[in-house]
């Protein structure tokens, strides 16, 4: 018995979606008094694998990329040999071409972007968001295994977690088949220096309201000063003022970030559905009718043009300050 | 090529989120029905868009009651050649999988395009679902797609940028925003549509693993605390000291 975890651990550091995934395996774990087997792949040394919040560290070297068949083989394979119940991972664009194969391969029900920890007071049940952030809903998984894709920034970050917290995880190497890789990487391009806009903590989003894209070096300035992404409404990424993965809303990226400031956004229902899941809003909008204000915490009606500077000193301000 | 296209049926983007039976069911009353936006702007356009250059078929499927098949003529509509409904009304990603996966199984589609997720369930899920169900490569974001021979070329959004993949056919594909611009369908489209065939065949006994047992409507937010805009600098500092965001 046991709880699994299936992180990324590629790159210089733990991410933050593993941190949250390797919490959340952990309370779901010493709720039903049982222990946590984070599964990972790629080259990660195996000191680092061991700093992890985790009793067990399985990793499949052999497992080279993103390919959902290989990965699914793995996590299943784990999942059986350790009786798992439990199968956490996070609805990212990785989490999506696994976690859904693992749950159909072992006929194992799956709550895909949770937003609770499992309420199992009766049965067992998660909540997730539904219609785009509108409403939610309480699922409830029937089946002996659960899986359970993790929304980001659902859970705050158990400082057990961070590496070299607990640690003392014991590694473990994959020796099982994983089939060929059917899928080949010819060339990764990188998504330009800025924060990938999924991760971002911040972010400064603006609309049709900014005229054109000469006109988006304060939105970057502003962005980059408050440490966050940059991010646009449709029109916009329609009209190429911006790229599209910029583009957020119900038919964009749909991001819960703490803070979203959104300049020249009308705010219509489609642009809210991707960001109405944010911590904290703030709207600037010369128009005091614009919908937006309705879905705000803060709000400043004027003119984006007069406003922004006056935004770009306060926080530079600040950063001078802290 | 033979395309097999994943078409759902949603609430308008606009409709109205409401719940009945004890808040345990959607109430879809005088609410518009439309194709998740996913699947037809980009999964049946690009499928469309590769059958003119390489001719083929694309055919549409939807699991659902016959109050889908609206939605499903608009699919016709647009250019798919045929439909097929399922009749089953399914209750969570992985019963519509096993439904579409009964269907296709000896169908020998070469590639079959769903949408990133729907814009109601938010899953993501039934693509991957069903590939694992036919054992073929599934991509869940993709913004691009092209089709050479038995090769398929893919953009796929990945955690901080883009990777260009290969992926010998047949595949299935979680189609995003950049693959196809959308198509509105002309009165020539809507006319052809209403003779296409739409073959409804009955749903499998397929297993139960997760229900929906409730919706809650998201808590109230409270009023906008409004700032002059002569002073806009003060919106930085209490998102740094009141709100303790920045
Ligand atoms: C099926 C469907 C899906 C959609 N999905 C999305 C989606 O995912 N994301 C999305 O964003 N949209 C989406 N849309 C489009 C959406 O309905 C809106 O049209 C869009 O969000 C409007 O973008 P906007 O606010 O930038 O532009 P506008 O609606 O043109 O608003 C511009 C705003 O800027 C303000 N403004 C103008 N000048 C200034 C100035 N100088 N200073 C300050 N404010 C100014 C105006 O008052 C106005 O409120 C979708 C639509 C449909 C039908
Ligand atoms: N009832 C259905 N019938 C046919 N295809 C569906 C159905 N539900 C979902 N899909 C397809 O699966 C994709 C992902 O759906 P979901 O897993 O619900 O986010 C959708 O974009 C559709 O292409």
């Amino acid at each position: 018995m046991s709880v699994l975890v299936f992180i990324e651990t590629r790159g210089a550091k733990v991410a933050k979606a593993a941190l949250e995934a390797l919490t959340y395996g952990r309370k779901v774990a010493d709720a039903s008094g049982t222990t946590v087997t984070a599964v990972t792949f790629g080259d990660a040394p195996a000191d680092r694998l061991g700093a992890l919040n985790a009793n067990k560290v399985v990793v499949a070297r052999a497992a080279k990329t993103d390919d959902g068949q290989q990965l699914t083989k793995f996590v299943s394979a784990v999942a059986q040999a350790e009786g798992a119940q439990v199968i956490v991972f996070t609805q990212d664009n990785l989490g999506k071409a696994v976690a859904p194969r693992v749950a159909a391969r072992l006929k194992a029900g799956q709550v895909a972007g949770a937003i609770t920890l499992p309420d199992t007071a009766n049965g067992f049940r998660v909540k997730r968001n539904v219609f785009s952030g509108k409403a939610q809903a309480w699922v409830e998984i029937k089946t002996p295994i659960k899986v359970i894709s993790m929304m980001a920034n659902s859970i705050p970050i158990d400082p057990g977690s961070s590496p070299g917290g607990a640690g003392g995880a014991t590694v473990e190497e994959f020796s099982g088949d994983l089939g060929a890789a059917r899928i080949t990487v010819k060339e990764t391009r990188a998504a330009g220096a800025g924060i990938p806009l999924p991760e971002a903590e911040i972010v400064v989003s603006a609309g049709r309201g900014m005229k054109g894209p000469e006109n988006w070096a304060g939105v970057e300035e502003l962005a980059s000063l408050l440490g966050g992404a940059t991010a646009c409404s449709r029109p916009v990424a329609d009209m190429h003022w911006r790229p599209h993965h910029e583009h957020v809303g119900q038919t964009g990226v749909a991001i819960r970030p703490n803070c979203y400031i959104a300049i020249g956004i009308s705010g219509a229902i489609q642009h809210l559905a991707g960001v109405n899941q944010s911590k904290v809003i703030a709207v600037i909008n010369k128009d005091p009718e614009a919908p937006f204000f309705k879905a705000a915490d803060y709000g400043i009606v004027g003119d984006a043009f007069e406003v922004l500077p006056k935004l770009i000193e306060a926080a530079k301000k600040l950063k001078a300050e802290h | 090529m033979k395309i097999l296209v994943l078409i759902s049926q949603v609430p308008d983007t606009t409709a109205r989120i409401a719940f009945t039976n004890g808040n345990t069911s959607y109430d879809g009353t005088g609410v518009t029905f439309i194709v998740n936006p996913y699947d037809e702007w980009y999964a049946l356009v690009r499928a469309l868009e590769l059958k003119e250059a390489q001719g083929g078929t694309v055919t549409s499927i939807t699991v659902g009651g016959a109050d889908t098949e609206a939605t499903i003529r608009k699919a016709l509509a647009i250019g798919a050649d045929d439909a097929v409904r399922v009749d089953a009304q399914p209750n969570d990603a992985f019963e519509v999988a096993e439904q579409i996966a009964v269907y296709a199984k000896d169908k020998g589609y070469d590639l079959i395009l769903a949408g990133k997720e729907t814009i109601d369930h938010n899953g993501g899920q039934v693509g991957a679902m069903l590939a694992e169900l036919l054992d073929m490569p599934y991509l869940p974001v993709v913004s691009k797609l092209d089709v050479a021979g038995t090769t398929a070329t893919l953009e796929c959004d990945v955690k901080g940028g883009v990777e260009v993949c290969e992926v010998a056919l047949p595949l299935v594909v979680g189609c995003a925003k950049g693959m196809a611009e959308q198509r509105i369908p002309n009165i020539r489209g809507i006319m052809a549509a209403r003779t296409k065939p739409l073959t409804v065949v009955p749903g499998a006994t397929v297993e139960v693993t997760a229900r929906t047992v409730a919706f809650e409507l998201p808590p109230a937010k409270q009023a906008c605390k409004m700032i002059p805009a002569d002073d806009a600098g003060k919106l930085i500092e209490l998102l740094h000291t009141e709100a303790k965001v920045i």
